[in-house]
């Protein structure tokens, strides 16, 4: 596998203060290596979207990071700490090394500017030296890039649909050719037909571009089909994390098992589907033990008391937070195994 | 609905057990006129839903798919009769429905509920699980004489949807339930009048992904339980296949494509549906490799307040020949599966030939 490009590690996030505080993201470590696209899949509340904001330091009060630490890797130079940069250092790096394209990204644009002022405000603010006319062109084959026609430059967003609006975020994130783009729900607002033209885009735009993506959603058949490697996040924490295919054909986590079983398949037999038990957990009052336990359907002794650590089970390509695969986690273990299994 | 429950168990699928009729239903909404439209006298329309007729059997699930703006949700609000058609027939019962509020407009809706997308919006933040569901059983007469034959309703109710024990929720308010719980509770307030169609206008799509099933596997168990006629209106074409009897599928206020729910969603007939089963994610098709096939239809969906002419498919139509763009398409047999047809040329055998 290429080099990371960006770590993150043991990273926390609060939201409040003190005793009242709200773990939303709790020790979480992930690194996403250079142009690789790593799909990040939680329910709502999982925390998913707060990690992005944590860890490219746009979370709004009461958020606070309150550990951990995000490390980013330029293609050439010693590696930085996003956290301990400064505001000057911070504005540099935003936008010219990750970017992002935001949730609900059809009201990210402002709707008293005109798509190419927007789409040159971004040029214009890392790059002092280009001129109007430079900027003007560059923006033309942004718009060109993610297929949108250039007379299209002089609109208002409103005057464009919802898919274009769409495309012209990813234009602005691609605008200073970004090592890492962040996207957190991108197609989440769109139809499956836009969703499929957007996605095909967006990867040829990689494979010319060679950039690293970290996708964000909730559909984790999207996710499948269209990433390297997948993390799901529960509850603030990330319980799974594994190659694609991997996950898909063997998924280690009952609740990855449990996603994926709620997603009804369009193709093959049409099968009887259960979902999971239960609601997503509150944050301010979360499980002992594991998150999901209150759920899972194959719980045993273990998992009510102690928190399971995101480990390797057996080979080094993946890792998975559950006592059933920790050797030895207990007796009873084995027993409610083949129980389940015997029983599905 | 009690002397109907012991008609004769499913499958058959008779004109007897259809409950609720659209023929050639369609709704237009005026657009504002500009002060050019004044002067020349004209008023412009969005073609929301044109010319949709459909059937809704007791015990049956139908689907409605299609992209947002494609008219589906007009359908469910026209058939409930939230908005009156501008042309076509509804027909319960075999009787053409005519209600203009009043006494009349709460007998439909006492045969004929609605359970509405956002169960955040649905349900009045300051009122209890007890306060919506007793005024819907009081509204349709089903409250009983005495508080405790309310109880018991408000009991059965919860049940019905799966919330028990009852009174760990009756004196809840809505923002201490869950999206999945909001939801029965929404389904039950329409349960409480003892409809014989329900019309769900996206029920889960608001849901957390995790608990979607739930809810869908509820509304099927009600369908078998209450023998209830239900429209699924849906964006998600794969949980139309899974929850739903029939499928219909709108494209542009138009229904473009009809059938049982395996073979429309298993070999597709009408461009459209194809182009919508491709495009949904499959996680057989690994990693990115998103090549789209060469025919794959592009663009986006046409304006309704001027439809192109035609087939209103054809500007994205891989398919299209000359006389798509002239003339509409009837509903035509496929030919694969008794019941399924679609509103395309392509299955004009005569045109075919002639093209070829």
């Amino acid at each position: 596998m290429s080099e990371p490009v960006l770590e993150i590690k043991n990273l926390s996030v609060d939201y409040g203060m003190g005793p009242d505080a709200v773990q939303a993201v709790r020790d979480v470590s992930l690194t996403l290596h250079r142009g690789e696209v790593l799909g990040l899949a939680g329910e709502s509340g999982s925390g998913k979207s707060t990690l992005a904001y944590g860890m490219t330091r746009l979370l709004p009060p009461p958020g606070v990071v309150s550990g951990g630490e995000v490390v980013y890797h330029p293609q050439d130079g010693a590696p930085v700490d996003i956290l301990g940069l400064n505001r000057p250092q911070l504005r540099k790096l935003r936008w010219s090394e990750i970017s992002i394209v935001f949730q609900g990204a059809m009201n990210s644009l402002n709707p008293v500017h005109k798509v190419v002022t927007q789409l040159c405000d971004v040029i214009k603010a890392h790059d002092k030296r280009s001129t109007p006319a430079s900027r003007r062109a560059r923006a033309a084959e942004l718009m060109k890039l993610v297929g949108i026609n250039t007379d299209r430059l002089d609109s208002y967003p409103h005057q464009l649909s919802g898919g274009m609006r769409q495309r012209v975020m990813i234009a602005m994130a691609l605008a200073l050719e970004p090592s890492v783009v962040i996207m957190d729900e991108p197609t989440t607002a769109l139809d499956v037909v836009m969703q499929r033209q957007i996605l095909t885009q967006l990867a040829e735009l990689r494979e010319r571009l060679g950039f690293a993506v970290l996708f964000i959603t909730h559909d984790l058949s999207l996710l499948v089909e269209l990433s390297d490697r997948i993390a799901i996040m529960y509850g603030g924490r990330i319980v799974e994390e594994a190659n694609a295919r991997q996950l898909y054909r063997e998924p280690l986590h009952p609740y990855s098992l449990g996603l994926l079983k709620s997603f009804p398949a369009l193709r093959g037999e049409r099968r009887e589907l259960t979902g999971i038990p239960g609601s997503p957990p509150d944050l301010r009052a979360m499980p002992s033990g594991c998150a999901f336990h209150p759920r899972c359907p194959r719980a045993f002794e273990p998992c009510a008391d102690r928190d399971p650590v995101l480990a390797a089970p057996e080979d080094k390509t993946r890792s998975v937070a559950c006592w059933l695969h920790v050797p030895g986690a207990g007796r009873t273990a084995e027993n409610s195994t083949s129980s389940t299994t015997a029983r599905s | 609905m009690t002397a109907e429950l012991d008609a004769p168990a499913s499958g058959t699928t008779d004109d007897s057990d259809v409950v609720l009729e659209a023929e050639g239903v369609s709704k237009h909404f005026p657009v504002r006129r500009t002060g050019r439209d004044v002067v020349k006298r004209t008023t412009h329309h969005v073609h929301a839903v044109d010319d949709v007729s459909f059937a809704l059997r007791r015990g049956h699930v139908t689907a409605m798919v299609g992209e947002s703006g494609s008219g589906k949700s007009t359908v469910a609000r026209v058939m409930a009769q939230l908005h009156r058609q501008t042309a076509g027939t509804i027909r319960l019962h075999g009787e053409p429905v005519d209600v203009r509020g009043g006494r009349r407009f709460r007998a439909y809706c006492r045969a004929v509920q609605m359970v509405f997308q956002d169960p955040f919006a649905s349900l009045n933040p300051i009122h209890t699980v007890r306060y919506h569901l007793t005024r819907a059983l009081r509204i349709h007469g089903n409250a009983g004489r005495t508080r405790a034959e309310r109880e018991a309703a408000l009991e059965d109710l919860l049940a019905s949807v799966q919330l028990t024990p009852a009174r760990n929720y009756l004196d809840k308010f809505p923002h201490e339930l869950s999206g999945g719980q909001r939801q029965r509770v929404a389904i039950a307030r329409a349960l409480a009048a003892d409809p014989e169609v329900l019309l769900a206008d996206e029920p889960v799509s608001m849901l957390d992904v995790s608990i979607r099933l739930g809810v869908l596997n509820l509304l099927r168990d009600l369908k078998d339980r209450l023998r209830l006629a239900i429209l699924y209106i849906t964006h998600d074409i794969a949980s139309a296949r899974y929850f739903a009897d029939d499928i219909q599928v709108m494209y542009a206020g138009q229904v473009v494509e009809g059938g049982d729910s395996e073979t429309v969603t298993q070999s597709p007939a009408h461009p459209y549906t194809r182009l919508l089963v491709e495009s949904a994610p499959d996680p057989d098709r690994l990693t990115g490799r998103t090549d789209a096939p060469e025919d794959s239809a592009q663009g986006e969906p046409p304006s309704l307040i001027s439809p192109p002419s035609g087939c209103r498919f054809h500007p994205r139509c891989p398919f299209a020949m000359d006389r798509c763009s002239v003339a509409s398409p009837p509903r035509l047999e496929v030919g694969d599966q008794p019941g399924h047809w679609a509103a395309c040329w392509l299955f004009d055998t005569p045109s075919v030939e002639a093209a070829s």
